[in-house]
């Protein structure tokens, strides 16, 4: 029988955007994760200090693109949309904001 | 519990507004396996060693800083004090030269910013081949670019080696003139109390009580730090103690996570995070602008020192909470060329240099990057020296003394170093101080340990 093939751990990067909101800014980023076979878990969004912030975490443990690539899409999406869009290994956020 | 959108937020904003970085990752690297007679044979092993391991810090910090978007400012290597290395070489000046120009040549083809650890102890007294390293320093430091030297002078263990304090007033009048504006004098630390596993230069060496490689890493956010108190300024000094620990707690929990991460995917040891709030010129990542944000109206008027204690106690306690391997200096660095908000404080005429002496008591590293005319004495340089270090000798600390003559430059002036180093305004000091009692050279006694008072 053949063994079937594990799926991958999960690898959670979070996706943070923001500037001034827009339309197309979610469709526009999950563009980018989908062609690169990236599942997006999860989206929330706010307005603080006068910023429209985003942010989007999304599991690349199966990603058909590096790292570098991604970011890479990412940043032609800020430049297009005039945003900040940073792209992070989950980790770091839960070290920072969980004793 | 998943992460908020608020907490996502505030992270992101620390890097995108603050200046939040790892200011530095460090590798120490052993080289006590690397003694010869020859110099060609601590050469040849010396070199690759370095230009390999260099090269692996980068590539992993490049991957490191993109996956968790912080940026890895400076990486870094510190080196077994090469005094050790000089030991069974000949005793020319021209041998300690060669070594030097190794180690710079090394780090350039590592792309390695700073390379750490061309000095010794000398707290206890200096052997012939320590003597000739002395002697020979200006030439060596002048020589190199990259290359960084430490030395350390008293500890409160042995005292003050008061004839070593004297020898290297000469030493940075020396080299002071071989460099230009004096730039080599910031490539030199001297110290009272050196820890073995300081990240950051011009200090940083790989101690001889430390492992093969240990990375060691330097946070720094005083940007993040000024940005909350400001947030916060009508709350009262117990309050804001509060905040700030739980934001220095924030920070080198990052700090803590690529330092740990760095030496896990180098297969070194992880050695400790380095607390201690760094400026650096940008606007907003000063030290001194916290001290005013917290309501002082210019960093050296009084409130500053009871303000800067109260800012580093509350450093220490976040950092320790966020990281089982705090160490290294962690205090508050005050180097006047090298933020924006000390070097105002120096040109309004609030900050002077015996204040910034006592600012450095209650916490801060020493007195760092100072520039002072060019033709100040020997002996009132080692004076000053003598003065800070007996401040850590007798307070269990360490204190440090990085002080740049300028040749030419008179007081008020401002001399430009450029880059990290940023301008520095040139301090008056007297230029007459102790010069029949730093001529008596020998030692100024350990302190009593007891009747503390």
């Amino acid at each position: 029988m053949a063994r079937k093939k594990k799926p991958p751990a999960p690898k959670v990067f979070i996706v943070t955007v923001t500037g001034k909101d827009r339309v197309g800014i979610i469709a526009r980023i999950a563009n980018v994760m989908a062609e690169a076979q990236i599942n997006i878990i999860d989206v929330s969004q706010r307005i603080m200090e006068d910023y429209f912030v985003m942010m989007m975490g999304c599991d690349v443990a199966g990603a058909t693109a590096d790292l570098e690539q991604i970011q890479q899409r990412l940043d032609r999406v800020a430049r297009d949309l005039k945003l900040n869009i940073t792209f992070q290994n989950e980790t770091i956020f839960k070290m920072m904001h969980r004793v | 519990m998943a992460i908020t959108v608020e907490e996502v937020y505030e992270t992101v904003s620390m890097t995108l507004y603050h200046h939040f970085d790892i200011r530095t990752v460090t590798l120490g690297v052993n080289l006590k396996d690397c003694a010869d007679r020859r110099l060609a044979g601590v050469r040849g092993r010396i070199g690759p060693r370095l230009v390999k391991w260099g090269r692996a810090l980068n590539h992993h910090a490049d991957r490191i800083q993109q996956e968790f978007g912080i940026p890895i400012t400076n990486r870094r290597i510190s080196t077994t004090p090469i005094a050790l290395l000089l030991e069974p070489l000949p005793r020319r000046a021209a041998t300690i030269v060669a070594l030097a120009r190794t180690l710079d040549t090394a780090a350039a083809q590592a792309d390695i910013d700073f390379i750490g650890g061309f000095g010794g102890y000398l707290q206890g007294g200096i052997t012939e081949a320590e003597s000739h390293l002395i002697d020979a320093l200006p030439a060596a430091l002048a020589a190199t670019e990259r290359l960084c030297g430490f030395f350390n002078l008293a500890s409160t263990a042995a005292g003050v080696n008061m004839t070593a304090v004297e020898r290297f007033g000469h030493v940075l009048r020396d080299l002071a003139g071989r460099t230009r504006r004096g730039i080599g004098c910031a490539k030199l630390a001297l110290f009272a109390n050196v820890p073995e596993d300081n990240p950051f230069m011009a200090g940083a060496h790989h101690g001889i009580g430390q492992p093969d490689l240990a990375l060691n890493i330097g946070i720094s956010g005083p940007g993040v730090v000024r940005a909350v108190v400001a947030r916060h300024p009508d709350c009262d000094l117990t309050e804001l103690s509060e905040v700030i620990k739980r934001t220095v707690f924030k920070i080198t929990r990052a700090g803590e996570l690529i330092g740990r991460e760095m030496a896990h995917r180098m297969g070194v040891e992880f050695g400790i995070v380095d607390i201690s709030l760094a400026a650096t010129p940008a606007a907003g990542d000063s030290v001194a602008e916290i001290i005013e944000a917290m309501g002082v109206s210019r960093m050296g008027r009084p409130g500053s020192t009871a303000a800067l204690a109260m800012l580093i106690d509350a450093v220490k306690k976040g950092g320790a909470m966020a990281s089982g391997n705090v160490g290294g200096l962690s205090g508050t660095f005050i180097p006047v060329s090298e933020d924006a908000g000390m070097i105002r404080a120096v040109r309004s005429g609030a900050l002077n240099l015996e204040k910034l002496e006592a600012l450095t008591s209650v916490c801060s590293v020493g007195l760092d990057m100072f520039a002072v005319p060019g033709d100040t004495p020997a002996d009132v340089l080692s004076a000053i020296i003598a003065d800070e270090l007996a401040i850590g000798v007798m307070n269990h600390k360490t204190t440090s003394v990085r002080v740049i003559p300028v040749p030419g430059a008179k007081p008020g002036d401002l001399v430009q170093f450029g880059g990290l180093l940023g301008s520095a305004p040139v301090m008056r000091v007297p230029r007459q101080a102790a010069a029949a009692w730093v001529a008596r050279g020998g030692r100024i006694p350990a302190p009593l340990q007891a009747l503390r008072n």
